[in-house]
């Protein structure tokens, strides 16, 4: 049971059937980076913002139950191709996030299952910069290390990334005197220089600036040009239909609808009732 | 195959993560996560992944250190000022309290297990905060949480070894000798490593759960360290019947007793101990292991069955 190798060689019937309706257009390589197979992913949360002894204890006199569930993630499947650029919309706690975190590999699920093939990299909203008294070279040194990279690996990686961040002298000071703009500068350029095979990115070209931007959009191309995978949540729709090949549209934890980029933000579009005016929002 | 049921435990429960390619990297280029019923992961390839980061835990550990001292005016030079105010104080509290009466020797017996003591609430408070100050590396990368509680130990041990010098030369200050049974002081320090590893490891899954572990802990603390023998030796406290055994229930009766045994009881001057000096047993060797072996064990175990919800609850 635990293996669950068996569980992948029969291939669910559902998946295969998605995976010929959409075959990415741009995909270089048909081999297959992600699955993902009736994940379900539920939060046990409890009510109170900081969870305290005192809290529990006037909960458990009052005989309520402390903890909630949440469905995150509901039967949700799809398959992922090498080389896809695979868009992820849908509103606020329509799961996209939790989706790439189990992805990665750092939630578990509760039901189902996620096969990926190949390095991850993951670049998540306010992904780098755990420590604001370390500076932004112990932080990402340590990122690094985390992730199961060996020293001379990160120590090779990081003129790269402090290059490409363009941080200045801000590298060595500490986390906490970066602006919220060099942090998502600092956290894409981990992110897109650790040569990650698939690359999960959320939320993270909204605070840079115009320069910065176009350098990162740059540095996207190049990685879609170099056949590797990525998964881009964002909720800038045009940054989606520019960058992606694929698309999928998330409501409510439950996979609404896989497709083209194009048809899934009509598709979404239409059912928030916003038609294009969504798209000239994204910048505000 | 069966599909599982859904959440058919109570908790999110670590995820088995099968590699097809080669069954004993977890963290290798194919990853299959799935539910996973029992609570423990494959604990050799969870210890191997650890191994494989220990630069993370020395980095981590060293990074703290600096930037903890990187606002103050003496810097690192706090690693030697803590243990002499601290040995300041008690010196203080001891001759005040004693009229100037106290033994010299005692002095010595008080700064060695207080240090020692220090180390062990050091490592908890450290690892109280290890998992919920972690929050972004946590939330964001897979990696075996345990590193970061380790890590905090380690700070706490680095900040106890300067405490060593500052111990000997109070020792011999109070003309007392070296001699080779010191030489124990190694596995007994190694035992209580071990025992500050797993309540660590104790508390960090705590807070994350309940915030104001640490907060309960600074008091309850402050009563381990006068139930403990830091401020009375281990083998004359004075009780009997069952405080006596309530005392010697406490892990740290039989850590620090064997620890202030190996540092400081062939010294004695027999002039002062007419009896000669007093050797801890070979019982209170085996209770100390039992405690450092046991603590560890439940507190790493207990640790790694709930570090795959550590995300969610931050």
């Amino acid at each position: 049971m635990d293996s669950g190798y068996e569980d992948l060689s029969g291939a669910d019937d559902e998946t295969a059937k998605q995976a010929q309706i959409q075959r990415p257009e741009k995909a270089i390589s048909r081999d297959l980076a992600i699955s993902v197979k009736d994940l379900g992913v539920t939060y046990r949360t409890s009510f109170q913002a900081t969870p305290t002894f005192k809290e529990t204890i006037v909960r458990l006199g009052r005989g309520q139950r402390v903890v909630r569930e949440v469905k995150a993630l509901q039967e949700v499947s799809f398959d992922v191709q090498h080389g896809t650029v695979l868009g992820i919309i849908g509103h606020n706690g329509a799961g996209k996030s939790t989706l790439l975190r189990t992805i990665a590999g750092i939630l578990p699920p509760n039901q189902g299952s996620v096969e990926v093939r190949g390095r991850v990299s993951t670049l998540l909203a306010l992904g780098v910069g755990f420590n604001g008294y370390l500076t932004g070279r112990e932080n990402v040194i340590l990122g690094g290390l985390a992730a199961g990279l060996s020293r001379e690996q990160v120590e090779d990686k990081f003129e790269e990334i402090a290059a490409f961040a363009d941080l200045g002298d801000f590298i060595d000071m500490p986390m906490r005197t970066y602006s919220s703009g060099m942090y998502s500068r600092l956290a894409f350029s981990v992110a897109v220089n650790m040569d990650p095979d698939i690359l999960l990115i959320d939320e993270a070209l909204s605070a840079g600036d115009t320069k910065f931007k176009r350098r990162a959009s740059a540095k996207m191309s190049e990685i879609m040009n170099t056949a590797r995978t990525m998964l881009l949540v964002s909720h800038g729709l045009g940054t989606i239909k520019d960058l992606c090949n694929d698309c999928i549209w998330m409501d409510h934890g439950r996979l609404m609808m896989r497709g083209t980029p194009d048809d899934c933000v009509a598709a979404y579009n239409e059912s928030v009732n916003a038609s294009e005016s969504s798209l000239t929002l994204e910048d505000i | 195959m069966a599909k599982r049921k859904p959440h058919d435990s109570d908790m999110f429960t670590p995820v088995s993560s099968v590699d097809v390619d080669d069954p004993h990297d977890m963290f290798s280029d194919v990853q299959i996560y799935k539910p996973h019923r029992a609570g423990i992961p494959n604990l050799p390839r969870y210890i191997r992944e650890v191994w494989k980061r220990r630069e993370f835990i020395t980095e981590l550990s060293r990074s703290m250190m600096v930037a903890q001292h990187s606002t103050t005016f003496f810097g690192r030079a706090w690693l030697i000022i803590n243990p002499l105010l601290l040995a300041g104080v008690y010196y203080f509290l001891v001759y005040a309290l004693r009229g100037g009466k106290a033994e010299p020797y005692y002095f010595a017996y008080l700064t060695g297990g207080l240090f020692m003591f220090y180390f062990v609430s050091g490592s908890m408070q450290g690892g109280s905060g290890s998992i919920v100050g972690g929050g972004r590396l946590v939330m964001n990368t897979a990696f075996p949480r345990l590193l970061l509680t380790i890590a905090a130990v380690r700070t706490a041990f680095f900040r106890f070894l300067p405490t060593v010098p500052v111990f000997y030369i109070i020792y011999l200050g109070s003309g007392l000798r070296p001699n080779w049974h010191q030489l124990l002081a190694i596995p007994a320090a190694f035992l209580i490593v071990l025992f500050a590893m797993g309540m660590a490891a104790i508390v960090a899954t705590l807070q994350v759960y309940f915030r104001d572990t640490a907060s309960f802990m600074t008091y309850f603390i402050r009563i381990w360290l006068y139930v403990s023998p830091v401020l009375w030796p281990w083998y004359s406290h004075g009780q009997t019947g069952i405080v006596e055994l309530l005392l010697k229930f406490n892990p740290l009766y039989s850590l620090l007793g064997v620890w202030n045994d190996a540092i400081l009881s062939s010294a004695y001057n027999p002039d002062k101990f007419p009896g000669g000096p007093v050797y801890a047993p070979l019982s209170l060797w085996l209770l100390a292991i039992a405690w450092a072996v046991g603590t560890l064990v439940v507190g790493c175990l207990y640790f790694i069955s709930r570090e795959r919800e550590f995300a969610v609850r931050l």
